[in-house]
């Protein structure tokens, strides 16, 4: 080799510059992971610090104290969160697998991408939106909030979420499988039933319950649809109920500090739920991914 | 250990009951045939009748899109015998094997025209239902796909599970595929034990029980040992022997010598078209075409 040869190889000129621009980009996309960490963390951690100090079996037991007091609790809205989304979950999650599976599995793709897209579209519509819409749906009519007017403000939010993991998660379910069944004589639908949505499953549970943690905390629709409640623990979602995020809205607008460190306690309820959830999901996804051989 | 064919499995003997009643029209429900316009699906205990499960292919052709994959294919698989599909990849062997169970036509803008006849009944007939096709002429892929949700048993008898059967006679069915399947005594221990935990080659076996297990007349293998090691690909072949007396099988191979191996009749594929079709030990030794003569020596391919 000629020593021009083995000029090519060192460090230097062009090459030079692309080490080094291969740098920066590493040095910035890792910097970028390290704050989307810690803005985690910080969230997390801030509203541990501030809420654990006033979170206690009486503070998860305990109704809201009247008119304004402290010393009360959130168990009120524990239960009315509990009710008006888990009224939502049985409402969406039921339809958004059924139409991730028509999507995927029966409608040609000149329906099945448009329907793709119009669940991307319904995603991204502002919440404040969906509540609107449902007050004047609901609301309006019966002349008064209720929790079941909520829930399905909450449904209509948790739908594209459920569908579109739905259909993520049923399209990696290998084809070879149906193809093995409908070789074997099984019908269409059949095949669906017991072999495609089986396989899917824990992907599926996934998708719903990371849409049940999405709705959980969700907000703006409830100042609409189910704000102005009675004291005392309400199981009647035809009556407005009281809930977590309202909680803390109304809690953290009081003038009182006691009030705020009850907000924070109720944050960090409601963060450490959405957090579980969150674990679970992620849990059931990887074993179903590894039952897919994904 | 010797797979070589034993000249005496390929001779008649293998026929031990001539039924008279081998009209597939007729579709009785106490004999084999599981299929016919009538739609009356016969079972029972099966046994294999002279001419049963014998396929014909007139003027053949399959299309995807525009492509023409498979052209006038005139072909006849003989219900006591081996038959061996090679060729290049793309000369559209699985498309013309994937035409016989109907399968072709699942795939987006795939299409196929022409006859395949079993047993005389033209499975394009439009009132053939497609779900009775498939359960007459049963199909192993290239990769072991057993279903991950369900056990070895209720793989082997998933076929009949999903496609109605009664409890009762589940036990016994998926018992007999997979002793039919060689792999009774393999799996015996663990029926319950998940079908996706078994070796390579015994989740191919595996398929071939589920596959069996509704009584196909005839059982298509497209590449069946492509990914499968040396032994198991052996095991697999040896079964091919032994299955033959029971169902007509015809095999896609990329492997000349597999062929040789198992078939009884080689057919020899190029672009779409059959080139030549024969005993397989002319086909390897002697063709008439010299273009069969220059893929089995390896000029290409």
């Amino acid at each position: 080799m000629s020593a021009n040869q083995h000029a090519l190889l060192l460090d230097r000129g062009n090459l030079k510059r692309r080490n080094r621009f291969n740098k920066g980009v590493e040095v910035a996309s890792t910097v970028a992971a390290v704050l989307a960490v810690a803005v985690l963390v910080i969230v997390v951690g801030s509203v541990f610090l501030k809420g654990v100090g006033a979170l206690s079996w009486h503070f998860l037991t305990t109704p809201t104290a009247l008119f304004g007091e402290s010393g009360g609790g959130i168990s009120n809205s524990i239960v009315g969160s509990a009710i008006m989304v888990g009224i939502a979950a049985v409402i969406a999650i039921p339809v958004g697998i059924l139409v991730a599976i028509y999507t995927t599995e029966f409608a040609p793709a000149r329906i099945a991408h448009p329907v793709r897209l119009v669940l991307d579209i319904l995603n991204g519509v502002p919440t404040i939106i969906t509540g609107i819409f449902v007050y004047g749906l609901i609301v309006v009519p019966q002349g008064h909030q209720s929790g079941f007017a909520a829930s399905v403000a909450l449904a209509i939010v948790m739908l594209p979420i459920v569908a579109r993991t739905a259909q993520e998660v049923l399209t990696l379910v290998p084809g070879t499988l149906k193809e093995a069944a409908h070789a074997l004589g099984i019908a269409h639908w059949r095949t669906t039933v017991r072999i495609t949505i089986p396989t899917a499953a824990g992907g599926l549970i996934t998708g719903s319950l990371l849409a049940v943690a999405r709705v959980a905390g969700e907000t703006a629709p409830l100042i609409f649809l189910s704000s102005i409640f009675a004291p005392g623990v309400l199981t009647e979602p035809s009556q407005a109920l009281a809930s977590i995020p309202i909680f803390i809205f109304q809690s953290s607008e009081s003038p009182k500090p006691e009030a705020h460190t009850e907000a924070w306690a109720a944050a960090l309820v409601l963060i450490a739920f959405v957090l579980a959830l969150n674990i679970v999901a992620r849990a059931l996804y990887a074993r179903s991914r590894k039952r897919m051989g994904a | 250990m010797d797979v070589s064919r034993d000249s005496s499995q390929s001779a008649p003997m293998t026929e031990p009951n001539p039924d008279p009643q081998a009209n597939p029209q007729t579709g009785s429900g106490s004999t084999g045939p599981s299929l016919s316009v009538a739609g009356s699906a016969g079972r029972g205990a099966v046994k294999r009748s002279r001419g049963e499960g014998t396929v014909e292919l007139k003027d053949l052709n399959a299309y995807y899109g525009s492509t023409h994959a498979v052209r006038g294919v005139d072909l006849h698989f003989a219900s006591d015998k081996v038959t061996a599909i090679i060729g290049p990849s793309g000369c559209g062997k699985s498309t013309m094997v994937r035409c016989i169970n109907r399968m072709h036509e699942e795939i987006d803008g795939a299409r196929a025209e022409g006859e395949v006849q079993l047993d005389g009944l033209n499975l394009y007939d439009p009132r053939i239902d497609i779900v009775a096709v498939r359960r007459a002429v049963g199909m192993v892929f290239q990769k072991p796909n057993p279903f991950p949700t369900m056990s070895v048993f209720d793989n082997a008898v998933s076929g009949l599970r999903l496609s109605g059967a009664s409890r009762g006679e589940l036990d016994d069915r998926g018992r007999e595929a997979l002793v039919g399947a060689g792999l009774w005594e393999e799996v015996k221990d663990r029926l319950k034990a998940p079908g996706v935990s078994l070796s390579g080659g015994q989740q191919q076996r595996l398929c071939i029980a589920r596959a069996l297990a509704v009584e196909p007349e005839v059982l298509l293998m497209d590449e069946p040992c492509s990914a499968l090691d040396p032994g198991a690909t052996l095991r697999i072949e040896e079964l091919i022997g032994e299955l033959q007396q029971q169902v007509t099988i015809v095999i896609v191979t990329h492997n000349m010598q597999q062929a040789a191996r198992v078939a009884d009749t080689t057919v020899f594929m190029l672009d779409g078209e059959l080139v030549e079709v024969g005993p397989t030990d002319k086909l390897f030794t002697a063709p008439d075409d010299d273009r069969t003569e220059h893929y089995v020596t390896g000029k290409f391919g």
